[in-house]
C-alpha cells in the first residue's frame, strides 16, 4: 500500500487515522489538530479567566500526563494567564502509586509547575494498603473515592486554586453514559456529559479533554515521548466499569464515532426536574460538604476507627447503615476542617457585591 | 538477532523475517514486562486457525499476532487477543504509522519492520 499523505497539509505522509473524523493526518497536523480542538473546547466552554489558580489533577498516567502538557502548551500559546500547578493524591498503594508518583515528580522537572502531592495517610491517617487489609478487596474502591475526592479539594484548598482539571478523556465519558443507563443512574446521566460541575460551595471541576479519544491521547503522548505510567491498580478491579469499556471499544471497531455519538447522546437527554436533589450541607464535624449530618469520609473514617468498616456502606438491598453522628468515645482521628481556599472566599465575597441590589 | 522465540519453527521452516517489537502503555506486562524484543519469524505464513486466511502466503500482521501469542505472550492472553486480531483498545503502529493506514492484518511484513504494540486498556 503506498504511504498515504496527510489531508490537512496535503503534503507530509500521514501517521494517523482519526477516528473522530476518518481523517489520515500528518504528525505535525495532529499535533495542532488535537491541541487546537481541547483550545476550542476550552474557550467554547468559557473554563478559564486571565489569572485563575489551576490545579491538574496529576496521576502520572496518560490522561492526566498529556492533559498537563497540553495545558501548559496552550496556556503559552494563547496567553491565558494561568497559574497551573500539579496536584497529586498519595493512595498509599506500594507497587502502584508510589511508582506513579515519581512520574508525577519527573513531570514537574519537565513542565516546571509547582506540584503538591496530599497522601491519604497524612490527611485520614489511612493507606489504602492499611484500609485493604482491615476491609477486604470487595469495597475498598469505595473508600478510595470517597477519600480521593475529598482529598483533591483539600489539596486545591491548600494550593489556593479554585478550578481542578481531571484528565478524563471521550472514552471515561462515554463509558459514563453507558453505566448509568445500565444502572438506571438518572441524576447522574443528567450531569456525567457537564464539561464543568460546581455548586455553591464546591471548587470548580473541569475536563478538557473531553471530547479528546483515547486513542488519539496515547498517540499524541507516544509521537510526543512524554513520559507516563501505566499500570493496573491492584486493588482494583472494577468489573462493572471494565465491561462498559470492552463494549465500547468493540463498538468503537466497527463505528469509530460511536464514542462521541454517545456523549452527545448523554448531552441531549433531558432529565426530568422531579429527580430531587439532596440539600447540601457541611459535615459537623469536618465542615467538608455533605448530605448528611457527617460526610462520607468522615463516616467511613469512623467505621475504620472503630473496627465496623461497613459503616456508611450500602448493603445489597441499597440501605445504608447510618451512624449518629455523636462525639466519638474514644480518641478517634478525625479530618481536619476543611476551609475554602481563600481566592474563593474573595470571589464569593465580590459576587456578592455585584449582585446585590442597587 | 534471532532469539530464543520461534527458532525452532523458523529453522524447520526455512526463511525468516527479523522484526522489532515493542510494547506500551501496559501491553509489556503480558509480555514479561520486556519493553522491547528483536524476534526472526518464518517468512511464510500458517493458516489462521478459523481458515479465513491460508497457509503459504508471505507473512502478514495476522500472522505476527498469532505467532506472539503462541511464542511470546506470558499471561492473560484475553487481554491481547480477540479471535484472529488484537483486542479493541490495543493501538498498533507498523514503522511509527497507524495500522489503520496500512491495511492492518493485511499488511505484509518486511524484513527490520517496527511493529509498536500500546494499551490503552491501562489505568489513565
Amino acid at each position: 500500500m503506498p504511504p498515504r499523505t496527510c489531508q490537512f497539509c496535503q503534503n507530509a505522509r500521514a501517521i494517523i487515522r482519526r477516528p473522530k473524523t476518518g481523517d489520515h493526518v500528518c504528525k505535525e497536523c495532529f499535533f495542532n489538530v488535537f491541541e487546537t480542538e481541547v483550545h476550542n473546547t476550552i474557550q467554547e466552554a468559557k473554563l478559564f479567566k486571565p489569572g485563575d489558580r489551576v490545579a491538574i489533577g496529576a496521576s502520572g498516567g496518560k490522561d492526566s500526563t498529556v492533559l498537563a502538557h497540553v495545558m501548559k502548551t496552550l496556556n503559552e500559546r494563547y496567553d491565558y494567564g494561568l497559574n497551573l500547578f500539579l496536584l497529586s493524591i498519595d493512595e498509599g498503594i506500594t507497587g502502584y502509586r508510589d511508582d506513579s508518583l515519581e512520574t508525577v515528580k519527573r513531570n514537574q522537572q519537565q513542565y516546571d509547575l509547582p506540584l503538591k502531592i496530599l497522601s491519604y495517610k497524612e490527611l485520614y491517617g489511612w493507606t489504602m494498603d492499611a484500609i485493604v487489609e482491615q476491609v477486604g478487596r470487595k469495597n475498598n474502591c469505595t473508600f478510595c473515592g470517597v477519600f480521593r475526592r475529598q482529598a483533591l479539594d483539600r489539596g486545591a484548598a491548600s494550593l489556593n486554586v479554585d478550578h481542578i482539571v481531571t484528565g478524563h478523556n471521550a472514552d471515561d465519558i462515554a463509558e459514563t453514559v453507558l453505566m448509568n443507563i445500565m444502572r438506571g443512574d438518572i441524576a447522574r446521566l443528567g450531569r456525567c456529559t457537564l464539561i464543568c460541575t460546581q455548586g455553591e460551595d464546591t471548587i470548580r471541576r473541569s475536563k478538557p479533554l473531553k471530547y479528546a479519544y483515547e486513542k488519539e491521547i496515547v498517540m499524541y503522548a507516544y509521537f510526543k515521548k512524554l513520559d507516563y505510567f501505566s499500570t493496573e491498580c491492584i486493588y482494583s478491579p472494577d468489573a462493572y466499569r471494565g465491561h462498559a469499556r470492552s463494549f465500547l471499544k468493540s463498538l468503537e471497531v466497527a463505528r469509530p464515532s460511536v464514542i462521541i455519538d454517545i456523549i452527545r447522546s448523554g448531552e441531549a437527554f433531558e432529565v426530568a426536574q422531579e429527580v430531587v436533589i439532596k440539600e447540601q450541607r457541611k459535615c459537623s464535624r469536618c465542615g467538608y460538604i455533605a448530605s448528611n449530618e457527617l460526610c462520607k469520609a468522615c463516616t467511613l473514617l469512623e467505621g475504620l476507627e472503630r473496627g465496623i468498616p461497613k459503616l456508611g456502606i450500602r448493603d445489597g438491598k441499597r440501605k445504608k447503615i447510618e451512624i449518629e453522628a455523636t462525639e466519638p468515645d474514644g480518641p478517634l482521628r478525625t479530618i481536619p476542617m476543611f476551609k475554602l481556599p481563600s481566592v474563593m472566599e474573595n470571589s464569593q465575597a465580590a459576587r456578592t457585591e455585584t449582585t446585590a441590589p442597587s | 538477532m534471532a532469539n530464543d522465540f520461534g527458532l525452532n519453527v523458523t529453522m524447520a521452516s526455512g526463511e525468516t523475517i527479523n522484526l522489532k517489537i515493542q510494547f506500551g502503555g501496559g501491553a509489556e506486562l503480558l509480555f514479561g514486562n520486556i519493553r522491547s524484543h528483536e524476534v526472526s519469524i518464518p517468512a511464510i505464513a500458517a493458516a489462521t486457525p478459523s481458515g479465513s486466511k491460508q497457509a503459504d502466503r508471505p507473512s502478514d500482521i495476522t500472522f505476527l499476532i498469532q505467532w506472539m501469542k503462541d511464542n511470546m505472550l506470558k499471561e492473560r492472553e484475553g487481554l491481547f487477543v480477540e479471535g484472529e486480531t488484537v483486542r479493541p483498545g490495543i493501538l498498533v503502529l507498523i514503522n511509527d504509522t497507524d495500522w489503520e493506514l496500512e491495511g492492518e492484518g493485511d499488511y505484509i511484513l518486511q524484513p527490520k519492520d517496527e511493529i509498536v504494540f500500546i494499551s490503552t486498556l491501562h489505568g489513565g
